[in-house]
């Protein structure tokens, strides 16, 4: 059997494991969540499975690293790395995980050349949709299938999670149609991203990264706001654990 | 420390309790940051001894000194001029404002959104922890940033003699005559509180004395020149600070004797991380004792700091003043002229300070900058877009942080750093 290179994306919701070939061709992967003990869960995740060199990416790679010695990567590399594979002409990659988002921009050789992520909270995150779709009663996997089946927008005017959480519970008391709600706050979120996408590129497709990138609503508002066009690999939660595997084989 | 400091503490007002909470957090990461660095040149011991000693031996030989009759005056801005102090026969220190402290009691007096470095300075006079305040004799404000101005009327009703200077905002004739105008009602305090004179022989002495203090600090800024580094940014940063609050004489003779380390250590090709580590200028806010929380997860990501574009650094230390002048008003010119070309950002508009970022960047061979911009800091964090902008048009690599005292976003800001430096590989 040849060698094989594994990438662990170690998130503050999920975390995730690649392995590749010599080709770079995806032979394993698994996911868990994060629970309350980051590296309890990543011990669990690469118990039994077999690889030659592993690096680690997330906000946990720092604990990784010391607690299995091994290399790391940040997410931002990380991302651009797995967005490359998967469209290897991308110039833009936007990235919405569970507690971050960044917007990354690529020279021809696919080297990172700037990058913005969002500041402290949890606005403009997965985070963020997941407790608004728990406000109004949805279930995350369907929030923006949702959101999509409205034709119109409520403006959300806070950003701040808690803010926002107020806001909708009194515009759900309010009677408003739970449909619109849910994509005006996609649509805020969006605003936010895009902010930050033409900070660091004004052109060309985006590749939209991130397990917020499953969500559908995402992927068009985003594409409708910026007039651009948005590719998603068919696993996007996976992109992160992906580029760091790919960065392991790179190591001479 | 021995229990004759604590007698000092107590009389200078000092709340003993909370100090020794200061103390004990200040020597817990001096020994994680510093400490725990590899190869650090053998002459960096002196600062060691200084910062084990910031509380204890500096301040009992500032009050020798005013048992002897000499005064003390604190500040907090480069503008205020260390010549026209000693030429008085006084003593100048830096007021730190590099932690958090007492943040509930200072938050009754200044809105939240005022920037860490104007809450410290409250914090450590409210919370009763530092000893230079608590032993100056005078404490010298200025207008420089809305915070600070606005801050010092509050001020002054919290220590016992604020002195506030004004100063230019724009450099023009107008500027240069008022920042003239108000050194010379500077002198003439500084006369009225020693009661010496400030004659053409002690203003003399002074700019030699400030200059050679000045100069070291230059020639250990050169050698961060070379690669590998042979010394790190925070070390170097901590000479910097220290610049701000030691004797002058024995800080000028400290630094020139790491100097001469350094050389040999160049010479060996010797360094404190290998040939080749990215290199980042700093620029921006300055980053007073102890705020070490920048340079600390820039050198444990895997990259040298090679210089600092601050006022704890070189926009502070730029430039000597020409010693040349015979007379006092002929060298009292000659401190308006140097100080005259501090390109602080609370000028308007600045564009000197991009010239010297740019500068930097060849001159300490800087494979990128990270712009260093305290939260609510309206001059610097203004400033940073333009600067930004500029230096990626000239394809020099900007990382622009916005950031406090606190610790919070530690794990943010190391993520964005550990991947600036990946960018600059
Ligand atoms: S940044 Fe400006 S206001 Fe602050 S110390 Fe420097 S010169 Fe003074
Ligand atoms: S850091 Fe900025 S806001 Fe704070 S005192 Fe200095 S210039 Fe003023």
């Amino acid at each position: 059997m040849g060698k094989r290179f594994a990438g662990i994306d170690i998130g503050s919701r999920t975390i995730e494991l690649v392995v590749v070939d010599t080709s770079g061709k995806i032979v394993d992967s698994l996911q868990t969540d994060t629970g309350f003990d980051p590296m309890t869960a990543a011990r669990k995740l690469i118990h039994g499975m077999d690889y030659d060199r592993i690096m680690a990416t997330g906000y946990g790679r720092n604990l990784f690293e010391i607690s299995f010695d091994t290399l790391t990567v940040t997410e931002i590399k990380a991302h651009a790395t797995g967005a490359r594979t998967f469209f290897p002409d991308a110039h833009t990659v936007l990235d919405i995980g569970g507690q971050d988002s960044k917007a990354i921009s690529l020279f021809e050789t696919g080297r990172v050349k700037k990058f913005e992520m969002n500041d402290r909270c949890a606005a403009g995150t997965g985070k963020f949709l997941e407790i608004m779709a728990k406000t109004l009663g949805f279930d995350i996997e369907s929030f923006g299938r949702e959101a999509l089946l409205s034709e119109k927008d409520i403006a959300i005017s806070s950003m701040c999670t808690v803010f926002a959480e107020s806001e909708v519970t009194s515009l759900i008391a309010g009677g408003k149609n739970r449909r619109e709600i849910a994509r005006g706050l996609h649509t805020s979120v969006i605003q936010r991203a895009a902010g930050m996408i033409n900070r660091v590129s004004s052109t060309g497709d985006i590749v939209f990264t991130g397990g917020v990138a499953k969500n559908p609503c995402m992927r068009q508002l985003l594409a409708e706001t910026l007039g651009r066009n948005v590719l998603t690999p068919e696993d996007p939660q996976l992109v992160g654990a992906l580029g760091a595997a790919l960065l392991a084989m790179e190591i001479p | 420390m021995t229990e004759d400091y604590r007698e000092m503490w107590t009389h200078l007002g000092l709340d003993l309790d909370a100090h020794d909470a200061l103390l004990g957090v200040l020597g817990g990461a001096y020994q994680d940051i510093f400490l725990s660095q590899k190869n650090r040149p053998e002459g960096m011991k002196y600062f060691d001894f200084v910062m084990s000693e910031v509380h204890g031996l500096r301040i009992k030989e500032l009050l020798d000194e005013k048992k002897a009759g000499r005064k003390i005056v604190g500040s907090y801005c480069v503008f205020v001029p260390e010549e026209i102090v000693l030429a008085a026969g006084a003593t100048l220190v830096g007021l730190c404002s590099g932690a958090d402290f007492a943040t509930p009691e200072v938050e009754k007096l200044l809105p939240r959104n005022t920037c860490a470095l104007i809450k410290s300075s409250f914090g450590f006079k409210l919370g009763k922890v530092c000893p230079y305040l608590e032993s100056a004799d005078m404490i010298v404000g200025e207008n420089t940033c809305d915070g600070k101005k606005k801050a010092y009327e509050s001020l002054g009703h919290l220590v016992k003699n604020l002195y506030v200077m004004d100063l230019p905002q724009v450099k023009s004739d107008q500027g240069r005559a008022l920042l003239k105008s108000e050194y010379q009602r500077f002198r003439t305090a500084m006369e009225a509180l020693t009661g010496a004179a400030v004659t053409s022989e002690s203003l003399k002495q002074a700019i030699q004395t400030v200059n050679a203090k000045r100069a070291a600090i230059h020639r250990l800024s050169i050698l961060r020149k070379a690669d590998p580094a042979p010394i790190s940014g925070l070390d170097a940063l901590l000479a910097n600070q220290v610049f701000f609050y030691d004797n002058p004489a024995r800080f000028t003779d400290s630094v020139n004797q790491i100097c001469d380390e350094l050389e040999k250590r160049i010479a060996e090709k010797k360094g404190v991380f290998p040939a080749g580590t990215p290199r980042i200028l700093v620029s921006g806010c300055p980053q007073a004792v102890p705020n070490w929380k920048l340079p600390f997860i820039v050198e444990t990501s895997g990259a040298v700091i090679v210089g600092e574009e601050s006022c704890v650094g070189e926009r502070g230390a730029r430039n000597l003043t020409d010693a040349s002048g015979e007379t006092v008003d002929e060298m009292m010119d000659a401190i308006v002229d140097r100080y005259y070309q501090v390109d602080c950002a609370i000028f308007t508009p600045n564009p000197q300070r991009l010239e010297h970022i740019q500068e930097m960047v060849a001159t300490y061979r800087a494979d990128g900058v990270i712009h260093y911009g305290l939260q609510f800091c309206q001059p610097y964090l203004m400033e940073s877009f333009p600067i930004e902008k500029a230096l990626e048009e000239k394809k020099i690599p900007t990382l622009r942080i916005e950031t406090d005292y606190s610790m919070e976003d530690v794990g943010q800001l190391k993520t964005r750093i550990e991947a600036f430096i990946e960018q600059l590989r």
